[in-house]
């Protein structure tokens, strides 16, 4: 057994926190807040160097902008130049980046590639570790192609219009998916130059027509590591997979209890086993209370590409817990067997070390909870 | 003239709340601000040159709503954080 266990990296609305396992995975320490006040929406390790570390930042007074340590958390800097618009020709109407939200490493074969997506959508990309950010050009090409074809497909969520869930291929550094909210799921074969839907058969039940091109709103999209091309997405509008080189979207979440519905923000998948993955379902229904449904909290898995789903709540709370889980706030390790994480909105972490067989409390108390990326998985 | 800071900025400003520079106008003062504490004028100041939604900036004791400001003789100017709520 390893003497050290899983680091994680928590994004939370008011800093970000470092959390080590032992080996074991039965205890933790939390470390921080760092950056207390700044919103931390995403806290990323890059697995090529092991020791650079970005955080995604923004306070309620001002701008957003990236903070960058290169000893693995001992010593910060920030970016020389964050995710930003071009200036406009009419200021006026100028686009102005209100948040970075989603951070990705690069490519294997791209050291110092990173790409970040923001609100309102944007798509940017630092060639140097994330010092120094430029927007991705064709990204903002399909943007405009857009808008000029509907006025709604990338209508802004209450949080916002949301660039996220940059997933690169990895046995190709040029093909890349991209996830946005609202506006669907995105794909680029030539390294971001040129980009194509790839919605069909997600729904949108929110727009007149609910099998429009583009529109969508996939809330995380994932990618198999050793078989990328089995894909996964937890939608606005149910659970849905993809198997490539097809192009079309199945709803897997209707094999989910009907009482439960399959709504909700984040999903991860088994870093081995294309077949596994895992949900936190909230309550879509009526009025959309977005909490726990029923108050009574969660994880379903699918250990058969999503054919049936299980419960898995041994030790969460049984009644009375209206906390939902965040699109980047549900992440694995790659430990045997696969430990999962989940923070909460009310700034709890849970994890379970045997694939969701029972679940542990391992943090409390603290802030809304954003994001949580597990160190090396 | 005398610009005065809210603690939001301590961060850049190395905790002084109160310095001494010279500008013409509030465009001119960022530009310097940024030479001075680097990082501060994109936390302050937008890409579109807008002063960030949650920021107040007070010239001669007046608010100003753009960079166009100008800094005449003897004004001071207080950059501030707004109410901001969550």
């Amino acid at each position: 057994m390893p003497k050290v266990g899983p680091l994680l990296l928590v994004g939370t609305k008011k800093g970000a926190f470092f959390i080590r396992g032992d080996g074991a995975r039965r205890t933790w320490k939390i470390a921080g807040p760092q950056f207390l006040g700044n919103e931390a929406n995403h806290v990323v390790l890059d697995p090529r160097d092991g020791k650079t570390i970005l955080v995604a930042a923004k306070t309620g007074h001002l701008g957003p902008t990236v903070f960058r340590s290169v000893d693995k958390g001992k010593t910060w800097a920030e970016a020389k130049r964050p995710p930003a618009f071009p200036k406009a020709d009419d200021p006026s109407k100028g686009e102005a980046v209100e948040r970075v939200f989603w951070l990705t490493p690069g490519h294997p074969s791209e050291p110092g590639v990173w790409w970040a997506g923001t609100v309102p959508h944007g798509l940017f990309r630092s060639g140097d570790g994330g010092a120094t950010w430029e927007p991705v050009s064709g990204f903002h090409r399909l943007l405009e192609e857009i808008r000029r074809s509907s006025e709604t497909a990338l209508s802004p969520t209450p949080g916002g219009a949301i660039t996220h869930s940059i997933l690169v291929d990895p046995r190709d550094a040029r093909h890349m998916y991209v996830g946005l909210s609202t506006g669907g799921v995105f794909e680029t074969s030539d390294g971001a130059e040129t980009w194509a839907p790839l919605n069909a058969g997600s729904e949108a039940t929110f727009l007149p027509d609910p099998h429009p091109v583009v529109g969508q709103d996939p809330h995380c999209i994932v990618l198999h590591p050793l078989r990328p091309d089995i894909l996964y997405q937890q939608n606005h509008c149910g659970i849905y997979r993809l198997d490539r080189p097809e192009g079309k979207w199945v709803r897997i979440g209707r094999s989910m209890p009907e009482k439960v519905g399959d709504i909700g923000f984040p999903i991860a998948v088994h870093p081995r086993d294309p077949e596994t993955v895992w949900v936190f379902p909230m309550d879509g229904t009526e009025v959309w209370p977005r909490t726990s449904p029923l108050g009574k909290p969660a994880v379903y898995a699918s250990r058969n590409g999503g054919r049936t789903w299980k419960r898995s709540s041994e030790g969460l709370p049984p009644a009375q817990g209206w906390f939902t889980v965040f699109r980047q706030a549900f992440s694995t390790d790659a430990a045997e067997p696969v430990g999962l994480y989940f923070g909460t909105t009310g700034g709890e972490i849970w994890m379970s070390r045997d694939e969701g067989k029972g679940w542990k409390q391992i943090a409390a108390h603290l802030p809304q909870i954003l994001s949580i990326e597990v160190a090396g998985r | 003239m005398k610009v005065r800071f809210s603690s939001h900025l301590a961060a850049y400003t190395k905790g002084a709340s109160e310095i001494e520079e010279r500008a013409a106008t509030l465009a001119e003062l960022v530009d310097r601000l940024e030479l001075r504490f680097p990082g501060i004028r994109f936390r302050m100041i937008d890409e579109q040159d807008r002063i960030r939604p949650h920021l107040r900036f007070f010239v001669g004791g007046e608010p100003a709503k753009d960079l166009a400001r100008p800094i005449h003789a003897g004004e001071d100017v207080h950059i501030l954080g707004a109410l901001s709520g969550g």
